[in-house]
């Protein structure tokens, strides 16, 4: 079973992230792409686990936002690890739209990230197969104070010196 | 001038940390060059033509002795004894070992420095006018705002990853000195009504490939609201800015492409959804920043005796009061004055200053000014807060260690980038260009007679040297391998911005001063009274300049 860090654990991934192109869902939890829960949206009823949905990190997401603060898993797929627009998504998912479920990281993020990743509400990572997940950890930890608001701290540091 | 807490203390001692790690991993083949590369330049590292370059962080341009003295340390023990002060107000080390740069952002985070956002895709350091607190046109002292803006960009979470580069610049004064128009944000202080403070929003000014005046997008903010409606800004920036080519990618081609109105239209329905949050600025939090920047310990002056002592000074020293007239300033305080320090002698590169000088720069400082002076946007150092009857000891000094070349404000006292000779973008040289025109002109007179003269010299396209902006623009391109120097007339940074025309067809580098002197013959030529290079251009146009430089062309 594949590993990943969530709440600043190393955990097992139960999530099984469903091919496109696949017309029978497997069972268990899956985490679907926006656009195949969509296709999908009637079948999914009967399904003998739980839903996740992946979206990119440019989705402009006041289009379709509603359904998806239900589900227990939201993705935020990064393109290239400079793309820096799953910072805003985020952000906008925890503060704006107060998504309460797992956000997270998948794609070409990387380590020296995890950071602000975390900061703009991100919960869990997954790192491509074979990542010393606790070597990465330890970027989760960078620093231990901030300026800024940020979607895990409600107060920014001159409200707080 | 603003000290840090332990708060900033540990946000900075953290990153070097962290930077340290970084770049222990990098050595050790554990981070990829393309991964490691935003990482670096997050920490103002870039990998140059001949060897690294380091660019420090300013804030605002504001420096203490106490870190002059650390820049020179530095320079002797990890670089080559000299450092350059940029066109952004930052310094950069030219020649720093990467193995060595952790240990370097260690000794400056001993002294309150830091070199973090001075480049990549983040928003960097913000900057303003050198003459901020002393200048007599000012409407608001911009530092406190600088510093808060600092603060909050600093390890913003959000916006460490934009689609480019993101510069803000504050203006608190009638004129313009910080060429605020010509930034992604130029922020003006500026009083409502009923006198409350805050500032008109201007956004989508740049230089670069495609130069840009900056657009009002909001005529009153108040100052509380600073910081959310920066957030709002950015967050329209990173969602909505072209990340497809980085030519294209700079807000002012977004600002463009939505227009001004439209792109006011997503920044303010943004804002309304997290304005008076929690990044609604305090009064208690204005004050502290506020405090950190008191009017220093003024005596009482009086002021017929040091006025007639200086003039009697001047009367007898020919050099005194030039330099008297070029590189000093008054002040809104009586009896003091605001010294410019050269950073521009014949020979050097502009803005370069060895350890040596930094030491004795750092002197005359705490004798003369304080023990705080300011970087500035033309590449020179100020003192402020001189009192008038010490100037000519200072400038005595200041001459022996060549630092008061008297030329500022003239066609010597150019913007000039490291150009070709340093930098891996360069098309093509820029510092013998500089050498070259600043030999041709050496007779003061005549550089006196031609008066205030902005020349600008970038070496390529990226305008660093901001020649857009130069009342004479020179651009160096590249033609089949040969360097080439474009000639640009009329730009202009202040209030009334504009953007330089291109003379006609680019010069050789053997060419480029004798067509510096024609333009300047054709100036002299048609001047009326004491009218200035600029309005002479404004008002007899270009045809004129190029006829003589190119020959008669119909």
């Amino acid at each position: 079973m594949a590993l990943l860090l969530r709440d600043k654990q190393i955990t097992q991934d139960n999530w099984l992230v469903v091919d496109e192109t696949a017309t029978t869902l497997p069972s268990g939890d899956i985490l679907l792409s926006f656009n195949h829960w969509q296709q999908l949206e009637n079948k999914l009823e009967q399904h003998n686990g739980a839903i996740g949905v992946w979206i990119e990190g440019n989705a402009e997401i006041e289009d379709f936002l509603e359904p998806l603060l239900s589900l227990p898993l939201i993705a935020i797929n990064f393109p290239k690890f400079a793309d820096g627009r799953g910072f805003s998504l985020a952000t906008l998912l925890r503060d704006r739209y107060q998504y309460k479920g797992e956000l997270r990281a998948i794609g070409n993020f990387i380590r020296d990230q995890l950071f602000f990743l975390t900061r703009c509400g991100f919960n869990s990572f997954k790192f491509p197969d074979g990542t010393n997940l606790e070597e990465v950890a330890n970027s989760l930890t960078d620093f231990s104070e901030n300026y800024q608001v940020s979607a895990d701290e409600n107060q920014p540091l001159f409200r707080r010196r | 001038m603003y000290k840090y807490d332990n708060y900033d203390q540990k946000i900075v001692d953290q990153r070097v940390e962290q930077f340290r790690d970084q770049t222990e991993r990098y050595l050790a083949g554990e981070i990829a060059d393309e991964e490691f590369l935003p990482l670096r330049l997050q920490n103002g590292l870039y990998v140059q033509r001949l060897a690294p370059m380091l660019r420090i962080a300013v804030p605002y341009g504001m420096l203490s002795s106490r870190q002059v003295r650390k820049l020179a340390h530095i320079s002797r023990v990890y670089d080559k004894g000299y450092v350059h002060f940029t066109t952004r107000q930052n310094v950069q080390l030219n020649w720093p070992a990467l193995e060595q740069v952790p240990d370097i952002l260690a000794e400056l985070a001993s002294v309150e420095m830091h070199a973090i956002q001075t480049s990549g895709n983040c928003i960097r350091n913000t900057t303003t006018d050198q003459f901020a607190g002393v200048a007599s046109d000012e409407i608001e002292d911009p530092r406190p705002w600088c510093e808060l803006i600092r603060q909050w960009s600093t390890l913003h979470p959000e916006f460490a990853f934009l689609p480019r580069k993101f510069k803000i610049a504050v203006c608190g004064s009638e004129e313009d000195r910080a060429a605020f128009l010509l930034h992604d944000i130029g922020l003006q202080l500026a009083k409502n009504e009923r006198g409350e403070l805050g500032f008109e929003v201007f956004v989508g000014g740049g230089l670069g490939r495609t130069p840009i005046i900056g657009s009002s997008i909001r005529k009153f903010l108040p100052k509380e609201h600073l910081l959310s409606y920066l957030d709002a800004i950015l967050r329209v920036y990173n969602r909505f800015g072209n990340r497809d080519n980085k030519y294209k990618a700079r807000i002012k081609i977004l600002v463009k492409a939505w227009t001004s109105s439209v792109f006011a239209e997503r920044v303010e329905k943004e804002w309304d959804a997290i304005k008076g949050g929690p990044s609604t600025l305090t009064d208690v939090e204005i004050s502290r920043v506020k405090s950190f920047f008191p009017s220093p310990d003024y005596q009482k002056v009086d002021q017929q005796a040091s006025t007639d002592e200086l003039t009697s000074l001047a009367s007898e020293n020919q050099a005194f009061k030039r330099w008297l007239e070029r590189n000093t300033q008054t002040q809104k305080q009586a009896g003091y004055r605001s010294v410019t320090l050269s950073l521009k002698p014949a020979g050097v590169a502009p803005g370069d200053v060895t350890d040596k000088q930094l030491e004795l720069i750092a002197d005359l400082s705490d004798r003369y000014s304080f023990g705080e002076l300011r970087a500035t946007h033309n590449q020179n150092l100020v003192l402020t807060d001189v009192i008038e009857t010490d100037l000519f000891e200072l400038w005595q000094r200041a001459k022996h260690s060549g630092l008061a070349t008297p030329t500022i404000g003239t066609i010597n006292d150019m913007i000039c980038c490291p150009g070709g000779d340093y930098c891996s973008l360069a098309n093509a040289k820029s510092i013998p260009v500089a050498e070259a025109i600043q030999r041709k002109f050496s007779d003061l007179d005549y550089v006196y007679d031609l008066g205030d003269l902005e020349l600008n010299i970038s070496g390529c396209m990226n305008a660093c040297g901001h020649h857009h902006i130069g009342h004479i623009g020179i651009l160096g391109v590249d033609k089949k391998g040969k360097e080439w120097y474009q000639i640009q007339l009329g730009g202009s940074a202040n209030k009334n911005a504009s953007l330089g025309k291109v003379l006609g067809p680019s010069l050789s580098r053997e060419q480029i001063t004798d067509g510096i002197e024609k333009l300047l013959d054709v100036y002299v030529d048609n001047r009326i009274a004491d009218e200035s290079f600029l309005h002479t251009y404004q008002r007899i146009g270009i045809e004129k300049f190029k006829e003589r430089v190119y020959g008669s062309t119909s």
